[in-house]
């Protein structure tokens, strides 16, 4: 029977020959994810569970990233992190990058891209809704609520319906002033944020294949935008050399077969789409940048698991080089790697970060920060009625921080474009 | 499981999202204390534009004053409730503010799926769309056995979808209640 590369995977993960869409299947769990904000109600529930006996049902599969609230006074939030020190020192996990050390990451699904937990083949699961980023390595990764994350954690098991995939096949060569974001924005605009519920987001064609890594996750983190399960884009020598780069563990590579069934299938040619926006207050308002160009900022925002990564922040320095921001503008690097990449790599022998300094950003310490408001301490926080243009994934009221304020979501590039003149901003103005 | 729930409904739009249930700034509380958790039900759906919060009209609040418990009981919306993060804090949320039925027209998965295995709330999808028929305050009925929720203020009957696939999960109580039953764990 022809499979899509979701469902093969699926059926590798069910013990199963095939599986179909729709069917309810166990799969077993190669990695869970956990973070600081549902880590701890997870082992929490999983103790009430499990009793004082509880077993964690492979200590090498379970990774811990404190990453949501981590700079800040909030004592509860502290007392988050404090729990998952001792949960670590308890079961002495190697997976436990604790904040404060060397080992600190920061945004947990980059992390697991760094640290080699993304392996093509595989099923990961975690707290957290964007965790269908790793689903860039042709594997297949989704969230889960602390509940059914504590089922995983006692069994290494949990059910799943078997999604129908939607296929987008983006052909063509991206021109330079388009990046992932603008195109996983009209695929929103396209299909709306529900137009994916239980459904896989299957992305390809030559316009893909052409993305570096980080470009590729800027498409699957924003899956669940549009409902989805899961989005993925099978693994190919650029997935090989990542991986390989950073871990010895084995993968195997799935592709769909020809004669698979798909829900839909929707074709681009991406030399001829332009730079858009979702406005406020959802990530599928979709309006091109031209539209709504002009529009007074408060402040600009790049960072986050979706716009925080090493090519999110060369796109911008590419516009800020020697040049000065005219509002506020945020630079938060997704991990620490990225943060330090930023000091190493260079653009006429100065270095990002430094072009950033130059220009008058503010750049912070690796974390979720404002991406979804936070503390009343976060840095970068919207207050009142801002109006921010930010890299992040959602613009929902209220998100990151006032639900006064409105947030305009957009590329690395428009962002950069617009604080240069206080105001929405086509990139190719400065391209 | 009760089989039949009756109370006051709390009608809201589509694409309610988590950050909108129980915003971001509020997960810190823990959710296994008794007396801290009650900011859950306190704070639910407090990011909800007024205009939108209870509708046809909005302007009402879910949550009065410093009460953490809601007059509200069903909570009846329209597409996409719940789309956005996989807080689970959100059906908590609601449930500590007393909802124990949700009717919309349908579902973002990883709210649903909490709703269920976390043995929350009752998610249940309507036929036809009620966010427009039902009025926040309306008095309802809703028959858990038969699918079939009562507007008792109108007088009008609406069948819902059967909860399915996902019954045995509902009927146990939760995932770890069902997997028990089913010799899954010990
Ligand atoms: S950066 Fe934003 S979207 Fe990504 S994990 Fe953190 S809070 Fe979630």
């Amino acid at each position: 029977m022809a499979m899509t590369i979701t469902e093969k995977i699926l059926s590798k993960s069910s013990k199963r020959k095939s599986v179909e869409p729709g069917e309810n299947i166990w799969l077993d769990v190669d990695v869970l994810m956990t973070h600081d904000v549902c880590g701890p109600p997870t082992i929490a529930i999983w103790k009430r569970e499990f009793g004082k006996d509880a077993k964690i049902w492979d200590k090498d599969k379970l990774v811990i990233f404190p990453d949501h609230y981590i700079f800040t006074k909030n004592s509860q939030a502290n007392r988050n992190v404090e729990i998952l020190r001792q949960f670590a020192n308890e079961y002495s996990l190697e997976n436990y990058y604790d904040v404060g050390t060397e080992r600190y990451k920061g945004v947990c699904h980059i992390a697991l891209a760094e640290e080699g937990y993304n392996i093509p083949g595989t099923v990961l699961f975690g707290t957290d809704s964007h965790t269908c980023t790793s689903g860039a390595f042709g594997m297949f990764s989704t969230g889960v609520g602390n509940t059914d994350a504590a089922f995983i954690l006692g069994t290494g098991k949990i059910w799943e319906k078997v999604p129908e995939s939607i296929k987008f096949t983006f052909d063509g060569d991206l021109p330079p002033y388009l990046t992932a974001k603008d195109l996983i924005l009209q695929v929103l605009g396209e299909i709306t944020t529900d137009g994916a519920t239980y459904c896989a987001l299957e992305f390809d064609g030559s316009g893909v294949f052409s993305l570096s890594i980080d470009e590729r996750m800027t498409l699957t983190n924003m899956a669940i935008e549009a409902g989805a399960m899961n989005g993925i884009i099978a693994a190919d020598s650029v997935t090989e050399a990542y991986v390989k780069a950073r871990t010895n563990k084995s993968y195997e590579i799935f592709q769909s077969d020809s004669g698979a069934k798909y829900k839909a299938h929707y074709k681009f040619d991406v030399s001829k789409m332009e730079p858009h926006v979702a406005k406020p207050h959802s990530p599928d308002n979709l309006d091109t940048v031209r539209n709504v160009q002009g529009t007074k900022l408060t402040k600009c925002y790049i960072g986050s698991c979706t716009g925080g990564k090493l090519s999110d922040f060369k796109f911008a320095a590419k516009l800020l080089f020697g040049n000065k921001v005219q509002v506020p503008t945020f630079i938060v690097p997704a991990s620490t790697s990225v943060a330090r990449q930023l000091e190493e790599e260079t653009i006429s022998g100065i270095s990002l970060k430094q072009i950033f300094e130059n220009a008058g950003c503010i750049v912070a310490q690796s974390s979720c920060a404002a991406c979804l408001g936070g503390p009343s301490d976060t840095i970068g926080r919207a207050t009142d009625n801002e109006v921010i243009i930010s890299t992040t994934n959602r613009n929902f009221p209220g998100r990151m921080g006032s639900k006064k304020s409105a947030v305009y979501l957009a590329s690395p590039l428009t962002v950069a474009a617009s604080a240069l003149t206080g105001s929405i901003t086509d990139p190719r103005d400065f391209l | 499981m009760e089989k039949i729930i009756k109370g006051k409904a709390y009608v809201l739009g589509n694409n309610i999202d988590t950050d909108q249930i129980i915003p971001a700034e509020h997960l810190v509380y823990s959710l296994s204390d008794p007396e801290e958790s009650k900011k859950y039900g306190h704070f639910a759906l407090s990011s909800v534009p007024i205009s939108q919060a209870g509708l046809p009209e909005g302007g009402h609040p879910f949550i009065k004053g410093d009460n953490y418990q809601s007059e509200y009981n069903i909570v009846i919306g329209g597409s996409n409730f719940g789309c956005g993060s996989s807080r689970e804090h959100a059906p908590f949320a609601l449930q500590v503010a007393g909802v124990q039925a949700i009717i919309a027209e349908s579902y973002a998965r990883i709210f649903y799926r909490n709703c269920v295995d976390g043995g929350f709330l009752l998610p249940y999808e309507s036929i036809e769309k009620l966010n427009d028929q039902i009025k926040t305050g309306d008095e309802l009925e809703l028959d858990v056995h038969n699918n079939i929720l009562k507007n008792i203020t109108t007088g009008k009957t609406y069948n819902l979808r059967s909860l399915g696939d996902i019954l045995p999960i509902i009927e146990a109580g939760d995932i770890f209640k069902y997997a028990r039953q089913s010799g899954m764990i010990a």
